[in-house]
């Protein structure tokens, strides 16, 4: 069985040092071996950004595509190959502003596959303008005069339009952040983590200190149930979103390959291609 | 005895023009007669004029007609909006309900028919469609056993009773018209089918199942006209050979997801039209620049922007052939028939897995939604080749990745697909070198854009081009692509009968463009006339730019929303060939 070793690579990432995004590498490395996944079976698919680059430096299949756009992309691979275990991620940007309406679909579809969002509040990569993310007032080179847009709950959206899995949780909490991966590949339909990844270049305000006095830890809370709906979306708007943990999990909801008329358990990669020639001729016979 | 006509049938959108002529021309198909249909339609659910024309042929035929024999009116504005294209001495089935007059001008014969009451006597107004049809069926003399036969298959799933309500509406409307116009018109007898077996389909029928026959197992689309019936064909069928239609949220999302399976090693397609196509171009860069095998189909309609969405046009040929930023290999090919909207499928699959690019598969309205006769298709012809696809990659000593994108003579790489072990590599949009790592260095760039870029040097694809080519020295080449080539066809043998001499080229492959191929053929002519659905002539432009010879390659445009005529590509040859038709026919004693 591999160990995290084994899904790390020799390519240095081109990341900030402090970024947090080298912490959310380290949880998909780790969650991918804890939960006896082998490199050549795990496919990353990552996005445009700072952190869309994350896929190049995990050892395992996986695609860079363009912005905005890694969720259709990796929903595609696992329609493909049921066998490969998904994992789809990328930044606040790409996910919540040029991607954010992939974002709502997938979540409806429900297709067994993980989203990792590293959630910086900031454009990095662009060096530093705003983010559906950003706070109201947040001042960045596109908004000189402070964000004058709401700042987007991907959290609550994600649950209002039938989200599965919700979970969030921040970079420096490594063990928490790695265990609910692992959650999430293992929940069978569509899981959302979103992860305070700060960036340490552009972002003074959502700094490490700020995430650490601000957040609110579910794990230290023993009544919380991620099983009520209504709980977590109250919680999500009572605390502005500043909780980590698993916020939402709906384990009856089948996930969309099993709810597909005819779609087999066999990976469609491994399929025969090929018609017969009963097969060819009754298709054709319909149109005579 | 006649070899042809034309019948065509007009109404509002949504009471029964459809399945009219869906029923008469399943029949006609069943005895074995050519058929080439053509819909009038708007972009809108219920109301607004609508009429599908059909023309019927003892032989091969793939153009509409000039004019009509037939015309069966569910309303006035029927009438007067088709009866100028009636010929001297044709006739209108109207419904008597609305006391339907002849314009002035029109020389034809009215048989009002009480299509409404007698469909109401029977149940249901929705029974129009039957007695339009019964009484259509009768003045052509045909024998009424084949129609009824088709009316069983349309209705047999509902029960007995409703088949039968149905058979009498069609006796009934039969009966009527009969007694009215003293039997079956003599004027309208056909010849007899040759009775060989056919196939009655629209374009996109043809690429849907070309697709299930390639092993396209994934179709991720977004609707939108005249595409949605690729994807609604697959929805039917795809889940009985393990595989699915998506309908994503965008065209965005369809070709991502679909870039996304291929990479996966399932064969996947989209199909879009024009402003799906522009949504499409960022990703069909992706797709070039990853070397991952994507066919999209573009069902080219009336634009630019939501343009006539319901309407023939082929003005998409600049964006599919130069659309997307950057320099990517990617390879366009045009259908200009039923066959071929199933053949072309079939070899896209192949020829992006082999080539390990975009292939994109223009059809246009009239050719996607057109409905009309198809030889019987070949199952021996179905060939699946799946290029340079590598497994059991034995271990290496080093943590080195695959070199999916190793550089070799032919540009060609080993692709290898995930979940094969030894076989990571990293695929990336931003330019990379051979593992797929990414590399800015000036070497490595030039090395990959040359390697991307020499796989389609020696590109091979069956008939780049079709040709018709009696002539070494013709008055005119006369070129085409899409839905334009039976109209040539037709015009050529009127141009025959007067003594212009022309050769017929369709283009099939339109990128890269067979230059040479092209090149002999305009050599060879005194002129050339390039018919195209557009305003500034992108075809004609794309072959000044391969082929030179500005002066003698002509523009023939048409760009209102319809299909061109063969009386328009008559004129137009005859003007170009410096035809005196007035002269001609004083000097032979037509005038």
């Amino acid at each position: 069985m591999a160990t995290f070793k084994e899904f790390r690579n020799n390519i240095k990432p081109n990341w900030c040092p402090g970024c947090g995004d080298f912490s959310v590498q380290a949880a998909i490395q780790r969650a991918a071996a804890n939960v006896g996944l082998e490199p050549e079976n795990l496919a990353v698919i990552s996005g445009i950004g700072c952190s869309g680059r994350i896929s190049g430096y995990i050892n395992a299949y996986g695609l860079h595509g363009i912005h905005g756009r890694a969720l259709p992309i990796a929903q595609g691979v696992k329609l493909a190959n049921r066998d490969l275990t998904v994992i789809a991620s990328g930044g606040d940007g790409d996910g919540f502003a040029i991607g954010i309406g992939h974002t709502i679909h997938a979540i409806r579809r429900n297709i067994n596959i993980t989203y990792v969002v590293m959630d910086n509040q900031i454009y990095g990569l662009t060096k530093g303008q705003t983010s559906p993310r950003s706070g109201e007032g947040f001042k960045t080179k596109s908004t000189p005069e402070g964000s004058i847009e709401s700042t987007l709950s991907p959290l609550e959206l994600a649950i209002s339009a039938g989200a599965t899995f919700v979970a969030q949780s921040f970079s420096s909490d490594l063990k928490q952040l790695t265990s609910l991966i692992e959650q999430g590949i293992q929940h069978e339909g569509f899981s959302l983590i979103n992860v305070f990844s700060p960036c340490v270049t552009f972002n003074k305000v959502n700094t490490y200190d700020w995430f650490k006095e601000h957040i609110t830890n579910l794990d230290t809370m023993p009544d919380y149930d991620p099983s009520n709906r209504t709980l977590a979306m109250t919680t999500l708007m009572d605390t502005g979103s500043m909780i980590t943990g698993l916020i939402y999990q709906n384990k009856q909801k089948k996930c969309y390959e099993d709810l597909i008329h005819g779609f087999k358990p066999e990976a469609l990669v491994n399929q025969s291609l090929a018609l017969s020639e009963t097969e060819f001729d009754n298709l054709v016979a319909e149109f005579r | 005895m006649i070899s042809q006509l034309s019948w065509k049938i007009g109404g509002q959108q949504g009471e029964g023009v459809e399945s009219t002529d869906r029923i008469f021309s399943t029949a006609l198909n069943r005895l074995g007669y050519y058929l080439y249909g053509y819909r009038h339609f708007s972009s809108r659910i219920k109301g607004g004029h609508t009429n599908n024309k059909i023309r019927i042929s003892t032989k091969p035929i793939r153009a509409i007609s000039d004019d009509l024999d037939i015309l069966v009116a569910f309303d006035q504005e029927s009438i007067d909006l088709n009866a100028h294209e009636l010929c001297s001495g044709g006739v209108i089935v109207a419904d008597a309900k609305f006391n339907p007059t002849v314009p002035e001008g029109v020389d034809a014969k009215l048989f009002p028919v009480p299509i409404t009451s007698i469909a109401e006597e029977l149940g249901t107004s929705l029974m129009k469609n039957m007695v339009a049809s019964g009484a259509s069926w009768a003045l052509l003399g045909l024998p009424l056993e084949v129609f009824n036969k088709a009316v069983q298959e349309e209705f047999g799933r509902k029960g007995q009773a409703i088949v039968d309500k149905n058979i009498e509406a069609v006796k009934r409307g039969a009966d009527f018209v009969l007694e009215l116009a003293g039997g079956p018109l003599d004027q309208f007898k056909l010849e007899p089918a040759d009775g060989k077996q056919k196939l009655f389909m629209i374009g996109n029928d043809a690429i849907g199942l070309g697709a299930l026959a390639a092993g396209c197992r994934i179709m991720s689309a977004y609707p939108i006209t005249p595409a949605s019936e690729i994807m609604e064909y697959l929805i039917k069928k795809l889940p009985k050979f393990g595989g699915t239609v998506v309908q994503t949220e965008d065209e965005i999302a369809a070709i991502t997801m679909a870039i996304g399976s291929n990479y996966a090693g399932v064969r996947s397609m989209t199909a879009s039209a024009g402003p799906g196509l522009s949504l499409m171009m960022e990703a069909i860069g992706l797709a070039g620049m990853t070397e991952t095998p994507v066919v999209i189909v573009d069902t080219q309609r009336g634009g630019p922007s939501t343009g006539l969405p319901t309407k023939q046009e082929q003005s998409d040929i600049n964006a599919l052939i130069y659309g997307t930023h950057g320099e990517i290999p990617k390879i366009v090919i045009s259908p200009s028939s039923i066959e071929e909207c199933f053949y072309d499928t079939v070899e896209a699959f192949n020829l992006a897995e082999k080539y390990q690019v975009p292939v994109i598969v223009a059809t246009d309205l009239q050719l996607s939604l057109g409905k009309q006769s198809c030889e019987m298709l070949d199952y021996n012809k179905i060939q699946i080749e799946r290029g340079y696809i590598v497994k059991d990659i034995p271990d290496r000593e080093d943590k080195s990745m695959f070199n999916r994108y190793a550089i070799t003579e032919n540009g060609i790489s080993p692709r290898v697909l995930p979940g094969e072990k030894n076989g990571i590599h990293h695929v990336t949009g931003v330019e990379h070198d051979e593992s797929g790592r990414p590399s800015e260095s000036t070497v490595n760039r030039k090395r990959m854009m040359d390697k991307r870029l020499r796989k389609l040097d020696d590109l091979k694809i069956t008939n780049p081009i079709h040709l018709h080519a009696p002539h070494t020295e013709p008055d005119l080449l006369i070129v085409g692509m899409g839905s334009t080539g039976g109209t040539i066809d037709q015009a050529r043998l009127r141009l025959n009968g007067e003594g212009i001499t022309s050769n017929h080229m369709t283009v099939r492959q339109l990128h890269p463009f067979p230059t040479e191929l092209i090149m002999a053929e305009i050599k060879k002519a005194k002129k050339v006339l390039v018919f195209e659905n557009n305003a500034t002539g992108q075809l004609a432009n794309l072959m000044k730019l391969h082929c030179g010879n500005h002066d003698k390659i002509l523009n023939a445009l048409k760009y209102d929303g319809s299909p061109f005529l063969p009386s328009e590509v008559f004129e137009e040859c005859a003007k170009a060939a410096g035809y005196k038709p007035h002269e001609e026919l004083v000097q032979n004693g037509n005038l």
